[in-house]
């Protein structure tokens, strides 16, 4: 390690307030990110990878049961800002955020050129005429014709939507930005599209990303660091070049070995079972249950262990 | 039933001759103001017992020509025909006829099922409306079917409501609805985007397996082409309207030839490290409006090797390339 990392979180808990109990939906999860890299955070539906973004954004729902951690941006501890000081020096300014459906997340009733404009005017406190100019060139960075600017959402494509949506978290040029399942809604073709102008923004101006995603296969066009996570947890976490090669955790494994290739032979396998609920989650190994190598120590909840740069946290990396 | 359709090994089991399917667009409600030509021109046939997968972007048209192909809706032209039987020949009996031969699975379960009807109903319906009108047979046939898409135990799934059911269960009770009037032919509209990557394989197989067992007849609609290998035998790629490739999935793998197969095989990546380092080839522009769709090879604005003054002016005809392998593309000799 050279530099202080851009991002450093520790120990972050976010539990949500439900009537049948705390929904565990971010547990005890570590990782940091460093300057220009991307790190993507790996898992199916429900293991609670947007939680994990709402959380570092604080973006949070009304039903937060615990809240808690230490996430160091930049060597600042943000979680001591309070609310208006997280909007006023981090929301937007240092990182940002392409939501889920970014394509439906943009305001129906607002011409989009202005929707890109705002963060401008509200976090960098620019004029409004600046700010809309400003637009314009992130427009154009992205790949959306200029006379786009005036058009309201309806009158653009999905991917079109989706470029707009990412000229919106550029738009302020933060460090960092936040994709949460940026493709997942769209074609094949206007995916790839898609990733050719996200890596060229990383390569351009340097962004850091973390990419939320469920598709094995598009979390590779990006990643420099892989974190998997699992029922709240990050349960293994190491460089992109390793972890494709060889996933360490089983799930991981079986999350590797269930993706079809076009270019491969092998058959894939899937997993059986169903993750736990983030209500009463498992004592010991989260993953036990559907574990194809679970013994007995797995009734205890295994430690991260370290291997060289990859941590792991399951008892078969003793 | 006094139309009995005879099931001939070689015949086609379904066939699609010249299909055009146009929405008009109506000004104010009356005027008439041109066509979206969301399939125009499609041709195939279809073995019996045999899995074809249609790969194409949202908006060429995929699913309208599966909606004709299940009778909801009518061609402007061309023809749909079942066992050698016209599926809208004569009207509704014909139409309840076919129906009772194909399946359709959805691509959102939940969507496709009452929420307020139980598993119990919601297979019952369709042995009602086929006339089944013995209680203790419609059960019967209802615990075969749950047993055959492996949802155990089934006294314990009867009861229960869509909402009450995982993702990966609701599809099982999806697929046991399509089956349950035992259909020669299954249409599926991208029968596992809505699931998890470790329950997709899982729904993958399990129809396969369905389609082995059954003999069954199969058109599966996606736009996913690394999970087309695992369950088609053939592969059609749709482009605006039109199918502009048709290949066995081997043959399409190892030579694909229209410039448009290129660009999808090329986007589609499997996971590897070295993705991250370089930019994909991806074909500039979106695909083309159906309502004023560009004269001659509707893909030539987008493709790289168009020919001036050929592939903008006329239309490329189908050519064999090899025995099964058809493409429409000027830049194909005839072998």
């Amino acid at each position: 390690m050279i530099d202080a990392p851009l991002l450093n979180i520790s120990n972050l808990v976010l539990h949500f307030r439900t009537r049948q109990g705390p929904v565990q939906a971010v547990d005890q999860v570590d990782f940091s990110l460093q300057e220009k890299h991307a790190v993507v955070i790996l898992g199916e539906s429900g293991c609670g990878k947007s939680s994990l973004a709402k959380a570092i954004l604080r973006l949070l729902p009304k039903n937060v049961a615990a809240y808690s951690g230490r996430v160091e941006l930049m060597g600042n501890d943000v979680m001591a800002y309070n609310d208006e000081e997280f909007r006023l020096n981090v929301r937007w300014v240092q990182m940002s955020l392409v939501p889920q459906a970014a394509m439906n997340a943009l305001n129906p009733v607002i011409r989009v050129g202005q929707q890109v404009a705002e963060p401008l005017i509200f976090h960098a406190g620019m004029a409004k005429k600046g700010a809309l100019e400003q637009a314009a060139r992130m427009f154009k960075y992205v790949g959306v014709p200029e006379d786009c600017l005036n058009s309201y959402p309806f009158e653009l494509s999905g991917g079109m939507r989706q470029r707009v949506a990412i000229a919106m978290a550029l738009a302020t040029s933060p460090n960092l930005i936040i994709l949460d399942e940026p493709t997942s809604a769209l074609d094949l073709l206007t995916q790839s599209n898609i990733m050719n102008v996200l890596k060229r923004i990383k390569a351009e101006l340097g962004t850091s990303y973390i990419l939320i995603t469920h598709d094995v296969s598009t979390s590779s066009e990006l990643a420099d660091d892989v974190a998997v996570m699992y029922a709240g947890q990050i349960v293994e976490m190491g460089d992109a070049e390793s972890f494709f090669e060889e996933p360490l955790h089983p799930y991981s494994k079986m999350l590797m070995a269930s993706v079809p290739r076009l270019h491969s032979d092998a058959d894939p396998i899937f997993i059986t079972g169903q993750p736990p609920s983030l209500i009463n989650p498992p004592r010991g190994c989260r993953f036990a249950a559907r574990c194809p190598s679970c013994h007995d120590q797995c009734i205890k909840e295994p430690p991260v262990f370290q291997k060289g740069w990859r941590r792991v946290k399951c008892w078969l990396q003793r | 039933m006094e139309m009995q359709y005879h099931m001939n090994a070689s015949a086609p089991i379904l066939s699609i001759q010249d299909l055009r399917v146009w929405f008009e667009i109506r000004r104010w409600g009356f005027g008439h103001a041109g066509d979206v030509r969301a399939v125009d021109g499609v041709n195939f046939d279809l073995k019996n017992g045999e899995a074809v997968a249609v790969v194409g972007e949202s908006g060429c048209g995929k699913s309208s020509l599966m909606k004709t192909v299940l009778g909801l809706y009518a061609p402007k032209t061309g023809l749909v025909s079942f066992s050698g039987q016209n599926i809208r020949e004569k009207g509704k009996e014909s139409i309840h006829w076919y129906r009772s031969h194909v399946g359709y699975i959805q691509q959102d379960p939940f969507a496709a099922m009452a929420p307020f009807m139980t598993v119990r109903e919601i297979l019952e319906e369709p042995l009602i409306v086929a006339g089944i009108k013995r209680k203790a047979e419609r059960e019967q046939r209802i615990y075969k079917v749950l047993e055959e898409v492996k949802v155990y135990p089934v006294e314990d799934f009867l009861p229960k409501y869509p909402h009450m059911l995982s993702g990966g269960q609701q599809q099982r009770i999806v697929i046991a609805r399509a089956m349950i009037l035992e259909p020669k032919l299954i249409v599926a509209d991208e029968p596992v985007s809505m699931l998890d990557a470790s329950v997709r394989v899982e729904i993958l197989r399990l129809l396969r397996g369905l389609q082995k067992t059954h003999n069954l007849s199969f058109i599966y609609i996606t736009h996913d082409l690394s999970t087309v290998k695992y369950f088609s035998e053939r592969i059609f790629v749709m482009y605006a309207g039109k199918l502009v490739e048709k290949a066995p999935i081997n043959e399409l793998l190892k030579n694909a030839q229209h410039p448009y197969t290129h660009a999808l095989l090329a986007a589609t990546s499997d996971p590897e490290a070295k993705n991250a380092r370089v930019y994909k080839d991806v074909p500039p522009g979106e695909p083309p409006s159906l309502i004023h769709p560009p004269t001659g090879c509707r893909f030539h604005p987008r493709c790289g090797q168009a020919i001036k003054g050929l592939c903008n002016v006329q239309e490329p005809p189908e050519t064999v390339v090899e025995p099964e392998h058809e493409v429409s593309c000027w830049l194909v000799k005839q072998s």
